[in-house]
C-alpha cells in the first residue's frame, strides 16, 4: 500500500504578491477557482509580517502551501495528501530558476517574461512529477532571455526553444551536458561561512554555530572528473552534497570526488555546531533602558574585536528593532551612520571596518510616547559583518585535481565569512 | 521588448484583433499573437474564444510555436471537446516524429486533455510510447499511463498499460524505473486492494539499485515507496537502511526526510543491542539538525516531524537541545514549534539553559509566543521534578512584571503545579490573590478560583475573594461558573460557619437561574449532597485527587506509531491520521510499524493492531424523582475541549473512576431510602468487541449476526438497589445497537425508565427513547435493544475536574491506557515476583484475579507463554500494572509489576499468590 497520490501533486500554481493581486496562475490539471485563496489571504491579513504566514494551510476541499520568496507568495494548491517539503522544496527551486533566468525573482521581472515563465512551469511539472528542474538542462530547452538574443530572434525568427533532447536529462550525470567547449578552462570555490549565534546580556554564548557553503563555478571543457580535498575533513560531520558528489569515496576517504556541473552550484553544504569550534569575531557592549518617569530611555553600544583570526571586521551593521512605544532617537555615533525608521521602528547603524584601536560607539537618549507605560520587550540586536579570506571554522581546501581531461585549469578558492542570524540579547 | 506588451491591448476589439493576427500568413506574427494569447491565459483571461485558431497554429515545425499552441489546448479542451478533436491527428503523427522531445511532448500533453475522444486515440502512441528506443520518452510515457489510469481506469487495466508499467520498473534507465514507481504508486492509491506494487526482495533490490541513480524527486517516489516494504528479518531491514542511510546528506530536504521515514520504520525490527543500532541512531541527528537551517518554510515541516520523532525515540536528539533555541526573526510558526520541542526535549541534565530561555522569550513582544512560554515554564516545572522550584520561583518574578497576559498565563500553570506537587509551593497563593483583579481571561479566572476553594483554609479571606467573582455569576463563561459553584463548595465545607449564605447564593444561582444543564445538575448534585449527609460531601469534593501526569499533550501511542509511517506528509505536519483528513483518499490503510523480532524486549503488546478502543461510558435511568433524573448527568469538565475521535490516553481514568463506582457510593452515602429509584452507572468492558463496532470506515455493516459479544453484567442488583442490566454491544445492518437485559431483583415495581448517555469520546448517543414496557415487575426480566448513533457530543475525557470520586476497585483500563501508563512508568520501580506450583490455566488465572477485581486488559502468546497484562488500583488511588507470565506445564508463574509508589509491590504481589493458590 502505497501513501500517497503522486500525480497531480501541484494542482495549481498562483503568484501573488503584497498587497493580495495574483499576477500569475497555471493549472495543471483543471482550474481552480481563486475563491480558494481567499483562506490564504485570510491567514495573511492575520500575520503581522509577511513572512509569518504559515507555510501549510488547510481548508475544506483543498491545502495551500506556500513559500515567500522576493515579496512574492508562491502558493501551491494541493488537493491530496503529498510530501509538503516536496512541494515547498518544489516552489523554491521554481523561485530558484526564475532567478537563474531574469537575474532576479521579482513580480516586475516574471511579468516581463511572462511566457518563459509558462514555458518553464511546464517543462518543470508534468502532471505534478517534477520534470526537469536542473538548470542547466532547463537551460538547453528554453534559452534564457539576453538582449542580443531577442534582437537575433527579431531579426532571424529564431526562437527561445531549443529543439534537440538536452543531452543531460537522461545521462547518468543529468546535471552535465555534453559537448562543453571552453577557450578559459576555470575552477572557483567559494567557502562561505555564516555564524548563526545568540549572545545573552552579558555577552555569554548561548548558542552558535556555523552555516558553510562551498560555491563552485567550473568552466571546463568535456567531462572532467575533480577531487577536492581539505585540509582537515574532521570538521566536517555534518554535510549535504550536490548530487554530483560520489558519497562513497567521502565516507570511506574523505574527498569530494565528482563531475561538476557546467557553470555555477552549490557543491556541498555543511553545518559546524560543536561550540568550541565557532569563534565569535566580535564582541558588543550595550546598555538599552528605559526610566519608569520621563517618558525617555538611553542607549550605548560599542563594538569590539574578539576572535577575528587576525583579520579586518568589515561590513559591520547593528539593527534593533526598538518596541512600538519609541517615537524618536538623539544619538551620536562615533563612526559610521545611522538612521531610524519612524514607520517600522528600526534602527540600523552602518558602521563599516573594525578598527580595533578606536572602538565604535553610538550613545544618545530614546524618546518615549508620553503616558505610554515602559516597554516591556528587550529589544535585540542583530549584527552584520564579515571577515574576507578566512572560513572562522578553520576549514581549508587542500588541493584540487583533475583527472579525465588533458587541459591544465585555473584554479582558485576564496574564503569569506559573515554573520547569518546573529544576535545579542539586551 | 518585454512580455508586458502584451497586456497593453485592453480595448474591446481584442479577441477580433488576435483571431486576424493568428490567421496571418506570417509566421512570426503568428508566434506573438499565440504569445498574446498565453499570456492572458496566465493572468486568468478567458480567451477559449479563440481555439479554433490557435489550433490551427499545431501543425508548424517551430517548436516553441508547438508548445505554445500545447500549452493553450491543455488549459481549453476540457472547455471545448468538439473542437480538441482537431487536435488528434497532429498528435498521433507528432507521435512518430523522428525528434524524442516531440514525441514525449505529444504524448505528454495527450494525456493531459481530459476529453473521452481524445483518450480513445491515446492508446496506440501511447503503447508505442512506453517501448521506445529513447529513455526520455518511456519516462514521460510511464507518467501518462497514471494520467489516463485517472481519467478511465478500466481502458488502462483493459490495455494491459499496468503490466508495462510494472516492466519498466526494471528498466536499464534509473529515471525511467522511478517515473513507474510514481505511476504505480498513484495507481495504487485509487485501488487500494490491487495488487500492483508487489513489493519483494527482487524489487527491492531494482528500486535501491535506481535509488542511487536517480534524480531527487525520483528518490523521494521510490523512498517512499520503499517505506511500505515490510523486511522478512531484522539482517534484510539492515541491509535496506544500509542502503538508504546516504540519501541522508541530500540537499533535497524533502529526499532527505523520506529517508528519515525509511530509517524510523525499519529500525523498529533491529535489534536494540546491535552495534548497528547505536550507529543508525546517531546518523540520523545531523541531517535533522541540518533542516534546521533551511528556509523557514521547510524549518516548520521539518520541526512538526521532528516533534513525533522525539517522541518516539527521544535518544536521537537528546543533546541538540541547543538547535531549537529561538531567534528573534524567527517566523512565528517556527518559534511555536520550536518551544515545543524544547520541553519534549528538557531533562534534568538541561533544564537550567532551558528555563533561562525561557525566561528570555517570556520578554519578547510577540503575545501568543510569550504566552507558551510561559505555559512551557509550567510543562517544565512538572516534567522535570528538580527544576520545579526553580520554574515556580521564575514563574513568581514574571508575575512580578505586571504584564497581564504573562500574569494570567503564569496563574493557569501554577495550578498544574499545585496539582503535580501538593503541600509544597502554597507559599506562593499571597502572590497570585494580589493579582485578582487584573485576571480577565476565563481560563486565567478559573485556574485562580480553583486555587482559591481548594487553599480555602489558608486564605484568610476566601469567601471574600469568592464572593467578589459571584456577583458577575452571569456573565461569566461556563469554565468559571462551574470552578466557582465547587470552589465555594469547598469553602464552605472547610469554613461552614461563615459561608453558609454564600454557598446557598451560589447554589441558587447555579440551579434557579442558569440554563445551562451542566451548571445546573453539577449544582443539584451538591446540594442534595450538602443537605442529606455533609460527611459524605466532605469526603467526595475534597476527596484526594490524582496526581496529573508528567508530559502534557503526549501523541497517544497507536497514532503515534501511525503517524512515523507517514512521516514527511501532511499527515506528519497535522499530527492527524491520513483517513481523518485526506478528502477522497479511497481506503487508505491504516500503518503500523513492524515489530522488533528477535528482540528481548517486549515493546508493546499488538501494538499494530491495536486499534483505538475506549470505553462508552453510559449510564441507564429509571427516573422517578424529578431530581435524580438530572443527577447523572453529572458532567466531568466544562465543554471546552473536543478532542480527536480516537484518542485515548491517560485521561480516561478519571472519568471511568467517577462513573464506575464513585456514584454508587454517592448513592449509598446520600440517599437513605428512595426504593427502587437507583440511578446506576456502569461503563462497559468492552475492548475488542468495542474496536469491531466502531471501525465504521469500512461502510458497510458487518453482516447480521456475524459477532456478538456476549453480554455481560454491567450493573449488578447490589449496587443499584435491585435493579440489574447486563448488555453488550452489537451492530445490526450498519447499526450500532445496544442490547439490554433488565431485570428487576427488587420487591417492589419499577416504572419510569430512562436512558441517558454521559458524553463520551465516541460520540455515542441513544438514537432513540428506550422503550422499556413500565412497571416492570419484581422478577421480571426484559430484553431491551436499543439503537445508537455517534452524533452526541464528543468529548475527551480530562483529568481536571473537580468532582474526583472514588472508593471502588473497579477500574477498567484499556490497552492503550495500559501501553502508555506502562512505558510512563520508570523501569527502576519494576519487579518481579515468582509463584511458585500453582496449577492453573491462565484462563483461570485470569477469571480468579477477577474475582479480586484484578483485571486482564490483554492477553497474548509468545513462544508458548501466555502474557496476561493486567490492572488494579488500590483503594487509596495507586495504580499497579502487572504482567503475567503462565507456561504450560511450568507450575512457576512469574509476576511483573510496575507501579509509581514501588513501595506497595511487595502487598499487591501478596494478594496474587493468596488468589492463585486459593
Amino acid at each position: 500500500m502505497l501513501g500517497f497520490f503522486v500525480g497531480e501533486m501541484i494542482h495549481s500554481l498562483f503568484l501573488i504578491n503584497l498587497s493580495g493581486d495574483i499576477f500569475l496562475e497555471k493549472h495543471w490539471k483543471s482550474v481552480v477557482g481563486r475563491s480558494v485563496l481567499d483562506y490564504f489571504f485570510e491567514a495573511k491579513e492575520k500575520a503581522v509580517n509577511p513572512e509569518d504566514v504559515a507555510p501549510v494551510l488547510q481548508t475544506p476541499h483543498h491545502y495551500l502551501i506556500s513559500i515567500y520568496r522576493g515579496k512574492i507568495f508562491f502558493l501551491a494548491v494541493i488537493q491530496t495528501e503529498v510530501p509538503p517539503l516536496f512541494v515547498i522544496e518544489f516552489l523554491h527551486r521554481v523561485a530558484d530558476t526564475f532567478q537563474d533566468y531574469f537575474g532576479e525573482c521579482s513580480e516586475n521581472v516574471i511579468k516581463d517574461n511572462l511566457v518563459i515563465v509558462y514555458e518553464l512551469l511546464e517543462e518543470m511539472l508534468d502532471n505534478g512529477f517534477p520534470l526537469a528542474t536542473e538548470s542547466n538542462v532547463l537551460k538547453e530547452m528554453i534559452r534564457p532571455p539576453t538582449i542580443l538574443r531577442s534582437v537575433v530572434n527579431t531579426l532571424t525568427g529564431g526562437t527561445n526553444v531549443g529543439d534537440m533532447l538536452p543531452t543531460g536529462q537522461l545521462s547518468n550525470i543529468p546535471w552535465r551536458r555534453a559537448g562543453v567547449k571552453y577557450t578559459n578552462n576555470e575552477a572557483y570555490f567559494d567557502v562561505i561561512e555564516e555564524i548563526d549565534a545568540i549572545l545573552d546580556k552579558s555577552g555569554t554564548t548561548v548558542f552558535a554555530e556555523i552555516q558553510g557553503v562551498i560555491e563552485a563555478c567550473v568552466k571546463l571543457t568535456g567531462m572532467p572528473d575533480l577531487t577536492l580535498s581539505f585540509m582537515n575533513p574532521r570538521l566536517l560531520d555534518d554535510v549535504s552534497f550536490h548530487p554530483c558528489v560520489r558519497f562513497k569515496r567521502w565516507e570511506s576517504e574523505r574527498v569530494l570526488s565528482f563531475i561538476p556541473p557546467d557553470g555555477n552550484f552549490t557543491l556541498m553544504t555543511y553545518h559546524v555546531s560543536s561550540q568550541n569550534l565557532v569563534a565569535i569575531p566580535i564582541y558588543v557592549k550595550q546598555n538599552i533602558s528605559f526610566f519608569e518617569t520621563g517618558s525617555c530611555g538611553r542607549l550605548d553600544i560599542t563594538i569590539g574585536p574578539k576572535q577575528t583570526m587576525g583579520k579586518t571586521v568589515e561590513g559591520l551593521m547593528v539593527t534593533v528593532p526598538m518596541p512600538k512605544a519609541v517615537l524618536s532617537v538623539n544619538l551620536t555615533a562615533s563612526q559610521g551612520n545611522f538612521t531610524y525608521d519612524l514607520a517600522t521602528k528600526v534602527l540600523v547603524w552602518d558602521i563599516g571596518k573594525l578598527n580595533p584601536q578606536k572602538l565604535p560607539n553610538l550613545k544618545g537618549s530614546l524618546s518615549v510616547q508620553a503616558g505610554a507605560p515602559k516597554p516591556e520587550e528587550n529589544p535585540a540586536l542583530n549584527i552584520n559583518l564579515k571577515i574576507q579570506q578566512v572560513a572562522i571554522s578553520g576549514l581549508k581546501v587542500n588541493r584540487l585535481d583533475m583527472y579525465g581531461e588533458k587541459y591544465k585549469p585555473f584554479k582558485g578558492v576564496k574564503y569569506v565569512t559573515k554573520a547569518g542570524k546573529f544576535q545579542v540579547r539586551t | 521588448m518585454t512580455d508586458s506588451k502584451y497586456f497593453t491591448t485592453t480595448k474591446k476589439g481584442e479577441i477580433f484583433e488576435l483571431k486576424a493576427e493568428l490567421n496571418s500568413d506570417k509566421k512570426e506574427k503568428k508566434k506573438e499573437a499565440v504569445k498574446k494569447v498565453i499570456a492572458s491565459m496566465t493572468v486568468g483571461k478567458d480567451v477559449s474564444a479563440l481555439f479554433p485558431d490557435v489550433v490551427n497554429c499545431m501543425q508548424t515545425d517551430n517548436l516553441e510555436l508547438k508548445k505554445l499552441v500545447y500549452l493553450y489546448l491543455m488549459n481549453y479542451a476540457k472547455s471545448q471537446p468538439d473542437m480538441a478533436i482537431m487536435a488528434v491527428n497532429t498528435f498521433v503523427k507528432d507521435c512518430e516524429d523522428p525528434n524524442p522531445l516531440i514525441r514525449a511532448l505529444a504524448v505528454r500533453t495527450m494525456g493531459c486533455i481530459r476529453v473521452d475522444k481524445i483518450t480513445e486515440y491515446l492508446c496506440e502512441p501511447l503503447r508505442k510510447c512506453l517501448k521506445d528506443e529513447d529513455p526520455y520518452v518511456r519516462k514521460t510515457a510511464a507518467v501518462c499511463v497514471a494520467k489516463l489510469h485517472d481519467i478511465n481506469a478500466q481502458l488502462v487495466e483493459d490495455q494491459g498499460f499496468l503490466d508495462t508499467l510494472k516492466d519498466l520498473i526494471s528498466d536499464s534507465n534509473p529515471m525511467v524505473v522511478a517515473n513507474a514507481v510514481a505511476a504505480l504508486s498513484e495507481i495504487a492509491e485509487s485501488h487500494p486492494n490491487s495488487n500492483l506494487m508487489d513489493l519483494n526482495p527482487q524489487t527491492m533490490n531494482k528500486l535501491l539499485t535506481a535509488l542511487n541513480e536517480c534524480t531527487e524527486w525520483g528518490q523521494i517516489f521510490i523512498l517512499d515507496c520503499l517505506a511500505n516494504y515490510t523486511p522478512r528479518d531484522d539482517r534484510e531491514s539492515q541491509s535496506i537502511c544500509e542502503r538508504v542511510t546516504p540519501r541522508l546528506s541530500h540537499a533535497n530536504s524533502a529526499v532527505v526526510l523520506s529517508a528519515v521515514k525509511v530509517l524510523m520504520k525499519f529500525m523498529e525490527m533491529l535489534p536494540k543491542d546491535l552495534d548497528y543500532y547505536g550507529t543508525l541512531l546517531k546518523k540520523l541527528a545531523p541531517p535533522l539538525v541540518t533542516l534546521l537551517s533551511a528556509e523557514p518554510e521547510l524549518q516548520y515541516v521539518a520541526l512538526r516531524n521532528i516533534n513525533l520523532i522525539v517522541q518516539r525515540r527521544p535518544e536521537i536528539l537528546k543533546h541538540e537541545m541547543k538547535v531549537f533555541y529561538v531567534k528573534y526573526n524567527d517566523p512565528i510558526y517556527v518559534k511555536l514549534e520550536k518551544l515545543d520541542i524544547m520541553i519534549r526535549l528538557a531533562s534534568q541534565a538541561n533544564i537550567a539553559q532551558v528555563l533561562a530561555e525561557l525566561k528570555e522569550y517570556a520578554t519578547e513582544v510577540d503575545v501568543d509566543f510569550v504566552r507558551k512560554a510561559v505555559r512551557a515554564i509550567g510543562r517544565c516545572a512538572i516534567k522535570v521534578e528538580q527544576s520545579a522550584e526553580r520554574c515556580v520561583s521564575t514563574l513568581l518574578d514574571l508575575i512580578q512584571t505586571k504584564v497581564n497576559y504573562v500574569v494570567q498565563e503564569a496563574i493557569v500553570v501554577i495550578k498544574d503545579i499545585f496539582r503535580k506537587y501538593p503541600n509544597k509551593y502554597e507559599s506562593v497563593i499571597a502572590t497570585l490573590c494580589e493579582n485578582l483583579d487584573s485576571l480577565d481571561e476565563p481560563e486565567a479566572r478559573a485556574a485562580m478560583i480553583w486555587i482559591v476553594g481548594e487553599y480555602a483554609e489558608r486564605i484568610d479571606n476566601a469567601d471574600e475573594l469568592l464572593e467578589s467573582f459571584l456577583e458577575g455569576f452571569h456573565d461569566e463563561s461556563t469554565q468559571v461558573q462551574l470552578q466557582l459553584l465547587t470552589a465555594i463548595v469547598k469553602l464552605f465545607l472547610k469554613k461552614p460557619t461563615e459561608t453558609q449564605e454564600l454557598v446557598q447564593q451560589v447554589l441558587s444561582l447555579a440551579t434557579q437561574d442558569s440554563d445551562n444543564p451542566d451548571l445546573r445538575d453539577r449544582g443539584y448534585i451538591y446540594w442534595r449532597l450538602l443537605s442529606t449527609d455533609p460527611v459524605a460531601a466532605k469526603e467526595v469534593v475534597l476527596a484526594e485527587k490524582p496526581l496529573i501526569s508528567e508530559e502534557t499533550d503526549l501523541i497517544e501511542p497507536t497514532l503515534l506509531e501511525e503517524l512515523i509511517c507517514h512521516i514527511g506528509t501532511l499527515a506528519s505536519v497535522y499530527h492527524k491520521p491520513p483517513s481523518a483528513f485526506v478528502e477522497g483518499n479511497h481506503g487508505v490503510q491504516h500503518k503500523g510499524l513492524p515489530g522488533s523480532a528477535g528482540s528481548a524486549e517486549s515493546e508493546s503488546p499488538d501494538a499494530v493492531s491495536a486499534g483505538a478502543a475506549t470505553e462508552a461510558p453510559a449510564a441507564v435511568i429509571p427516573s422517578q424523582g424529578d431530581l435524580l433524573g438530572d443527577l447523572l448527568n453529572l458532567d466531568l469538565t466544562p465543554p471546552a475541549t473536543t478532542g480527536p475521535l480516537p484518542h485515548s490516553g491517560g485521561m480516561q481514568m478519571g472519568a471511568m473512576d467517577l462513573l464506575g463506582g464513585g456514584l454508587d457510593s454517592l448513592m449509598g452515602a446520600g440517599f437513605g431510602a428512595p426504593p427502587a429509584a437507583m440511578p446506576p452507572a456502569f461503563s462497559a468492558p468492552v475492548s475488542g468487541s468495542l474496536y469491531d463496532l466502531f471501525d465504521l470506515d469500512n461502510g458497510v455493516g458487518m453482516p447480521l449476526g456475524s459477532f456478538c459479544p456476549p453480554k455481560t453484567v454491567w450493573l449488578p442488583a447490589m449496587k443499584a438497589k435491585g435493579l440489574e442490566i447486563s448488555g453488550t454491544f452489537v451492530r445490526h445492518a450498519g447499526v450500532i445497537q445496544m442490547e439490554m437485559t433488565i431485570t428487576n431483583k427488587a420487591m417492589s415495581v419499577m416504572t419510569g425508565f430512562a436512558i441517558q448517555f454521559n458524553r463520551n469520546s465516541f460520540g455515542l448517543a441513544p438514537a432513540g427513547p428506550i422503550q422499556v414496557p413500565s412497571p416492570l415487575s419484581p422478577n421480571q426480566n426484559i430484553e431491551v435493544s436499543l439503537p445508537l448513533n455517534t452524533v452526541g457530543p464528543v468529548m475527551k475525557m480530562e483529568p481536571l475536574n473537580n468532582l474526583q470520586v472514588k472508593k471502588t476497585l473497579v477500574v477498567f483500563l484499556f490497552r492503550q491506557v495500559f501501553l502508555a501508563t506502562w512505558k510512563d512508568i520508570p523501569n527502576e520501580n519494576e519487579s518481579q515476583f515468582q509463584i511458585k506450583d500453582c496449577h492453573l490455566n491462565s484462563d483461570a488465572a485470569s477469571n480468579k484475579l477477577q474475582s479480586i477485581n484484578i483485571f486482564t486488559i490483554a492477553e497474548r502468546t509468545v513462544d508458548g507463554q501466555d502474557m496476561l497484562y493486567q490492572s488494579m488500583k488500590l483503594t487509596n488511588g495507586i495504580w499497579a500494572l502487572a504482567e503475567l507470565k503462565v507456561q504450560a506445564g511450568n507450575p512457576n508463574y512469574t509476576v511483573s509489576l510496575k507501579c509509581r509508589a514501588p513501595e506497595v509491590s511487595q502487598c499487591v504481589f501478596q494478594s496474587y499468590e493468596a488468589v492463585l493458590k486459593n
